[in-house]
């Protein structure tokens, strides 16, 4: 049974809007241009397959379902179960469900703790236990361990660069087709990195990616290979699943104040008058309350609404999901001031410029000029913030789980991670990997919007390309 | 420019009561009158009666905005609304609603707030620019590029991250400074080293990005170009030149943010167990203390237009072409 | 500048001869008699009437000093005399003023009335509330506005006086209790009890009904009825009927003595804004006396010069490190000069600061447990290697306290007293293993509960007599929770096989109330799902935080709920009472959060609560445990076992449960500690050199780049 969260909902809705651009963009050159810059860097490509890649999951992530249960053979009614599952917990299943007792290392074939364990002749004896998943295949880990891993992590990895290949030979022979051109010489100029879109850098990280997700994917079914938390859940399984937490904060936050900015921006810019006292005024307030009180403010209130109102949600997920929701929203109205600023700065550059004089004098409706010559100007300035939050963002998220008034408890994220890690650290032995987990993943994700923020940045801000 | 001033604080007057009663609704959305005594009575034995008596000592049980029993301009000052908010505008803070006098504790915290703050902010500043001037100075050699991935690098790192670390290196590891806390006076700088050092840390990607910018940008004029062309010599031109142009903007910059110092950062100072501001609104907000955290809003938006007046006075101070209108 | 960076550094470095770089504290005091602690949340009351917490009675148990304290050594828990010069004499009295016999039936008994008696000569520690002039007056009870706008802590008044502790002081601190404006937390409870108590709280109240908030009011003025001073060093409390545990109470910092002149001069106006309050510093007589109290920083308890002394006392049990107890053998206490401290809300600079030797204990989390802790074949905790290297020492104590969690018997799913109801609970009891819950979340500090009585209260019973018969086996010695394939049978017998609702076809699910919302809670919620997965019940948690969780058991509209609760005194009553029909949560605004209502049982307990220690009480409570455990409101959960470490320079530090003022018995060895820190603490420079090594090294290519392209600008 399909069960849509809200968040699911703006996601798609997200990714919809995302399409139509595009395929609004593709017709227009002035649109296209700084696109094609983006193309030409090789950096900003390699960072875009990487972002593809946290999206797959991310997407995969957000929909959502009940599975059925087992049906009750004399009524034969189909019940569904309670806990609601998404289609890439169900794709690995396996992550999901083999929990051990407690910590164990990545990799590790036995327990991080000492147990009490009643020997073959009746004594006890305290010793780290076997894991009841982890390299539960070998018979005697301590030697055979390490052959194991490699030999599986390089026939894991022979298999993704055998997949690189099929897609790359894929991918040439399209373009090839597509241009008209030999396989030979788009395979020659791929390599060389002459082609407008660096493909070249594009497949090099996507090789990179597939064969360290192939490895993963392989080892993670015969071991915890990021170790396993406190209540012996997969930490493999805890960072891939924060991944959406941490892209719909990113994201979503944007999409929820978008509207608001560029209203409230545009217009204030535009009319002036009192128009422009009100909105100024609006955001002066609302910027001169630190964001961080406020969200505390807003996430409290919002407590208060979901315990007033438990029943209405039927499980913790649902009631996480609003919670998210929620933070995005509040994360937008502390955020969309700045833009608003910028727009409005923007239009009152624009109102001045001759097309619009132009337009004016010849009784173009207001709406119109708004629609049709001042928004789409100053659309680069939305696309930059845009992408330039968004990395901000993410990080905010774990400062705010940090304090306690980010995401649900209950929900797996990178902040919510840290601060469990927090504690770990001061285990001796030290408890790494979760910290670990979560910086690698967090990391990769940020630097490689960063990065490709820079590049757009680049592209679309005229000043700076002016001067290159 | 004293009319200026003058207009621009009576400007911050609406905006300041604006801010006040958006807080004033969303803390008494939160937690009605009854829910704040029940948490400060503590949890055992609790009785209506107690919460009465209570709520009527800390001056909760009036009417939340309109009082009908009152007489006069008693039906809009005998209220929760005026008591607990309109009073902030006379900074009395009153007390919080475990008892204690905010305004007192605010000019005690205020001072180890400034003591990590102030360091990180001057020698932040220092690195930065002599990161960026380096960076500059080799702009389109390698150590430009790695220069900026490396920040690009420091940036994506979540400031978590570097409190993490460094406290278990540099204390837990080696030995070098205490893991958290704080003294007062002189005593106070060797807990002051660790978290200043990771203040700068964490701001040097952004930081250093920024400045990059900024001297690029200076760089690309045409002054320079003339200086150049005059045959003096690069750091010649980046120092005497290019540096002090560029320092209108980036004093500027700072200004704005110069007030919030006294606010302290939550993080940093929740980490380290320094008893300034920043730590005592996370107490406030775990403790559900909603006189403080009220508080706190308000004198955040205060200092916030302050740094926002300041930023326009330095624009005219250091650029005579901006007049203010 | 350089010169200047190059001072610094120096001025930093210099004392580095025998100093240490990350000694939190000022190099002087390390060879002083001071213990160092910490503590994790700021006090918020420390006026003896209003305070209720572990964490406040650290400060004031040490000193106010109430009439009674318990034993230090001797166990089970003993009352012995602390202020009074013995124990207090009961006489009972009838309904028509009639003396009663020792052994007179409880129905016959109107009134107990217990005379207590204290030493003289006892003194208050210095204090400016009890500064007087030459001519007996008092120096700041009439403080002028200057005055107090020098003022900003207590210390900044320049004299201080001091007097002798009376009776009167005692029943002050009674009327503090009554007056409705201090909130106390057991006012309610007092009020059931002490004779007038109730009426004089009505005329106090009445009284300040026009008062201000925090303005004087003279107690002295006011009667209450069942308190009376016979002469200068004896009082007389007399209480309505019979009520042995009322004793326990006089160990309380609720009944410890308070000087009017404190009320008195902490009432004058200015000096509230200051935060200079009662409830912020205390004056008693105990054996310490709080100096510097600056809760966002440190708190700081010194010897009070006044103290009346008190020697360390010399019988105990025998075993353990008990001979370094009896070193000690009537010595005059205190032995510390000063105890320090400092606020630390992280666990982990705490655990690592108590590894470096700046905290001379250290409670244990999960997360340093297993560095600490390991457990030997036997099954008993004993310090790791690397503990036993530094000295540190460990001491265990099971907690007169119990983690349960409740079913609200006012459910219509879970509660009742129905076969149905009882079968789905003995289910869910069998299938929720604490035992697990103890091993993973408490590093097995803790015993499973088989009934509300604690180990080391009396009614408590070891071993196989002791187990719960629903829950557990006894196999092989021992108890063993009984498989999961009785739980589910169970379950279908109450009609939910597999967790499917017989009737309406639908899975069962069931509601948690969690409280709180930290990284550990979610560990700790994922493991209670599984636990009733394994009978295929669906639990939905229901997050919140306590406030709002209290309100949910105030109405009765909580399902299963995790809950606590810390004996106030060593007596069954103090557990039992959490089930007694009419202490109902929802109903009464009692303890008994389960809302558990059984006539049977409330009769037993009617009759055992006033009962003195003895075979026919042990019977009663046997009964009721019995009855309890058959209706299963609860599932037993556990019992916390509190370890503590302590580094080897601290002595007498056995764990006292009852007692809150035992710094007093607390020795250390400066010596020791000022060696130990220096071995554990010898900064790691190499680090540092390779840093600056590092970037000198990066540095060098630029610098030749750059000399390299000023010459060709140059040219």
């Amino acid at each position: 049974m399909l069960v849509l969260f809200w968040t699911d909902v703006l996601i798609y809705l997200l990714v919809a809007m995302v399409v139509v651009f595009a395929l609004y963009a593709r017709r227009r050159e002035h649109l296209r241009a700084p696109w094609r810059e983006v193309g030409r860097s090789g950096v900003a490509m390699g960072s875009l397959v990487v972002l593809a890649f946290y999206v797959t999951i991310g997407l995969l992530d957000s929909i959502h379902f009940r599975p059925a249960l087992q049906p009750d053979e004399e009524a034969g009614k189909r019940e569904y179960a309670h806990e609601i599952l998404s289609v890439f917990d169900w794709l690995v299943t396996p992550l999901r469900e083999r929990t051990e007792k407690t910590y164990s290392a990545p990799f590790a074939a036995n327990l991080y703790t000492k147990e009490t364990v009643e020997l073959a002749d009746g004594r006890q004896r305290r010793q780290f236990p076997r894991l009841k998943y982890g390299a539960r295949h070998l018979d005697d880990p301590a030697t055979e361990k390490t052959a194991d891993i490699v030999a599986t992590g390089l026939s894991a990895a022979v298999k993704g660069v055998a997949v690189w290949g099929l897609i790359c030979v894929m991918l040439i022979a399209a373009l090839a087709r597509k241009k008209q051109q030999t396989f030979r010489s788009v395979f020659t100029r791929m390599l060389s990195g002459a082609t407008a879109v660096r493909w070249r850098s594009m497949l090099y990280t996507f090789a990179v990616l597939l064969v360290i997700s192939f490895a993963a994917a392989d080892l993670s079914m015969e071991y915890h290979i990021l170790g396993t938390d406190k209540v012996g859940e997969d930490v493999f399984y805890q960072t891939l699943k924060s991944i959406r937490t941490g892209l719909v904060i990113g994201t979503l936050t944007t999409l929820v104040m978008l509207p608001f900015a560029m209203l409230l921006g545009i217009m204030a810019g535009y009319f002036g008058g009192w128009i422009d006292d009100v909105i100024q005024y609006l955001y002066t307030t609302l910027s001169s309350i630190p964001g961080v009180l406020l969200i505390a403010a807003a996430v409290l209130i919002l407590q208060v609404y979901l315990d007033n109102h438990a029943d209405r949600f039927s499980s913790i997920a649902e009631r996480a999901d609003l919670r998210l929701l929620f933070l995005c929203l509040i994360l937008g109205v502390t955020s969309w001031t700045s833009l608003c600023r910028y727009l409005r700065g923007e239009t009152l550059k624009l109102r001045d410029t001759d097309y619009i004089q132009a337009a004016t004098a010849l009784g173009v409706r207001q709406f119109t000029i708004l629609t049709r010559h001042v928004a789409p100007n100053v659309m680069h300035i939305v696309l930059i913030t845009v992408v330039l939050d968004f990395s901000a963002l993410v990080l905010a998220e774990a400062v705010l789980s940090y304090v306690q008034i980010g995401v649900d408890p209950a929900m797996n994220s990178w902040g919510n991670m840290i601060n469990s890690a927090r504690l770990e650290m001061a285990r001796e032995p030290i408890v790494w990997w979760s910290l670990f987990a979560a910086f690698l993943f967090m990391f990769s994700l940020v630097l490689a919007a960063n990065l490709f923020s820079d590049a757009l940045r680049d592209a679309f801000d005229p000043r700076l390309r002016r001067e290159k | 420019m004293t009319a200026y001033i003058v207009r621009r604080l009576l400007y911050a007057i609406p905006i300041l009561i604006g801010v006040n009663l958006l807080t004033f609704v969303l803390f008494f959305v939160i937690n009605t009158p009854d829910d704040i005594a029940r948490s400060q009575l503590g949890d055992r034995r609790v009785t209506a009666a107690a919460i009465d008596t209570w709520k009527r000592a800390h001056g909760y049980q009036k009417p939340l905005i309109y009082n009908e029993n009152a007489q006069g301009l008693g039906k809009l000052t005998d209220t929760v609304l005026f008591n607990k908010s309109v009073r902030l505008f006379a900074f009395d803070f009153g007390r919080s609603d475990s008892g204690r006098d905010i305004g007192y504790d605010i000019g005690q915290r205020m001072w180890p707030s400034l003591a990590i703050a102030v360091p990180t902010l001057i020698v932040g500043i220092l690195v930065n620019i002599t990161f960026a001037l380096l960076i500059a100075l080799f702009r389109g050699t390698y150590i430009d590029f790695w220069g900026v991935v490396l920040c690009v690098i420091l940036l994506s790192v979540s400031s978590l991250f570097y409190i993490i670390g460094g406290q278990y290196l540099l204390s837990k590891l080696f030995h070098l400074v205490p893991i958290s806390g704080y003294d007062t006076g002189i005593n106070a700088t060797k807990f002051l080293i660790l978290p200043v050092i990771v203040g700068v840390i964490s701001g040097v990607g952004s930081g250093t990005r920024w400045y990059r910018t900024l001297f690029l940008e200076e760089i690309g004029k045409d002054y320079v170009r003339t200086a150049r062309a005059k045959g003096l010599s690069e750091h010649v031109v980046l120092f005497r030149h290019v540096l002090r142009n560029a320092l209108i903007p980036l004093l500027t910059g700072i200004v704005v943010v110069l007030p919030l110092l006294f606010m302290g950062s939550l993080i940093v100072e929740s980490f380290f167990g320094v008893p300034g501001l920043g730590s005592y609104t996370i107490d406030g907000i775990q403790r559900q203390d909603f006189a403080i955290v009220r508080s706190m809003v308000f004198l955040g938006s205060v200092l916030y237009i302050i740094g926002l007046l300041l930023t326009d006075i330095s624009y005219t101070l250091v650029d005579p072409r901006v007049r203010l209108r | 500048m350089h010169r200047l960076a190059v001072s610094v550094f120096c001025a930093l470095i210099s004392p580095a001869s025998d100093a240490l770089w990350n000694n939190p504290y000022p190099e002087s005091q390390a060879k002083e008699n001071v213990l160092y602690s910490s503590f994790s949340e700021r006090p918020k009351h420390l006026d003896p009437v209003r305070s209720y917490s572990a964490g406040e009675y650290a400060f004031i148990a040490q000193i106010y000093e109430p009439p009674l304290q318990y034993h230090f050594l001797q166990r089970p828990y003993v009352l012995v005399p602390l202020t009074a010069v013995n124990m207090p004499r009961v006489t009972y009295i009838g309904a028509d003023g009639e003396i009663l016999a020792g052994d007179a039936p409880v129905t016959d008994i109107a009134f107990s009335e217990y005379e207590i008696r204290i030493q003289p000569g006892i003194r208050y520690q210095p204090h400016p509330a009890l500064a007087r002039n030459e001519h007996g007056e008092y120096i700041y009870h009439a403080l002028s506005p200057a005055q107090i706008k020098q003022v900003h802590e207590l210390g900044d008044f320049k004299h201080t006086g001091s007097r002798e502790l009376t009776a009167m002081d005692y029943m002050y601190q009674i009327k503090r209790m009554a007056n409705p404006r201090l909130h106390s937390p057991i006012a309610g409870v007092m009020a059931q009890y002490i004779v007038g108590f109730s009426e004089l709280s009505e005329r106090l109240e009445t009284a300040q009904a026009d008062l201000e908030d925090g303005a004087y009011l003279d107690l002295r003025r006011f009667r209450i009825a069942g308190v009376t001073i016979v002469d200068r060093y004896t009082y007389r409390i007399r209480i309505h009927g019979k009520y042995p545990q009322f004793l326990y109470w006089q160990a309380m910092p609720f009944f410890a003595p308070l000087p009017w002149e404190a009320e008195r001069f902490y009432a004058q106006p200015g000096l509230r804004d200051k935060n200079i309050t009662l409830d912020w510093y205390p004056i008693g007589t105990g054996p310490f006396m709080l100096t510097e109290n600056n809760p966002n920083l440190r708190m700081v308890l010194a010897r009070n010069p006044n103290f009346h002394g008190e020697k360390f006392p010399d019988v105990g049990e025998m075993g353990g490190h008990e001979d370094m107890l009896l070193a000690d053998n009537g010595r005059p206490m205190p032995f510390l000069d000063r105890a320090v401290y400092s606020l630390e809300k992280e666990s982990i600079p705490r655990w690592n600061k108590f590894l470096q030797g700046f905290y001379d204990n250290s409670g244990l989390t999960s997360d340093s447990f297993d560095q600490a802790i390991q457990f030997n074949p036997q099954g008993d905790a004993t310090l790791t290697a690397q503990m036993g290297e530094r000295g540190v020492r460990l001491s265990t104590a099971v907690a007169t306290s119990i983690y349960y969690m409740g079913f609200n018997y006012l459910h219509p799913v879970l509660g009742g007293g129905s076969e149905r109801a009882r079968n789905l609970r003995h289910a869910i009891s069998i299938a929720v293993d604490f035992e697990e819950f103890i091993s993973i979340f408490r590093n097995g500090r803790g015993i499973a509960a088989h009934g509300p009585i604690p180990p080391g209260i009396f009614g408590h019973r070891q071993g196989q007599a002791g187990i719960n018969p629903y829950v557990y086996d006894w196999v092989d010695g021992r108890a063993r929770r009984k498989p999961l394939a009785v739980a589910k049978k169970l379950l279908r017998e109450a009609g939910y096989a597999n967790g499917i609702d017989n009737t309406t076809g639908k899975p069962l699910a069931l509601h948690f109330e969690a409280i709180g919302s930290g990284p550990d809670e979610k560990a700790r919620l994922n493991w209670m799902r599984k636990q009733f997965r394994k009978l295929g019940i669906q639990l939905i948690v229901r997050a919140t935080d306590y406030n709002r969780f209290r309100d949910k058991m105030l109405k009765g509209k909580g399902e299963i709920f995790l809950w606590g609760w810390n004996a106030d005194y060593p007596d069954p009553e103090n557990f039992l009472f959490l089930l007694y029909g009419p202490n109902s949560k929802a109903k009464n605004n009692g303890e008994n959060a389960s809302n558990y209502a059984r006539p049977e049982f409330d009769r037993l307990f009617a009759q055992m609560k006033n009962m003195d220690n003895g075979i026919e009480r042990m019977r009663l409570i046997d009964e009721m445990v019995t009855i309890a455990r058959r209706d299963a409101p609860w599932m037993w959960g556990f019992h916390p076992q509190d370890f503590s470490l302590h580094h080897a320079w601290v002595r007498n530090t056995k764990p006292n449960l009852m007692a809150n003022n035992t710094l007093k018995y607390v020795r250390i060895d400066p010596e020791l500690r000022a060696a130990k820190r220096g071995l554990w603490n010898q900064p790691v420079l190499w680090p540092l050199v390779l840093a600056g090594a590092l970037l000198a090294i990066s540095l060098i290519p630029a610098f030749v780049s750059f000399r390299r392209r000023e010459r060709s600008t140059a040219l």
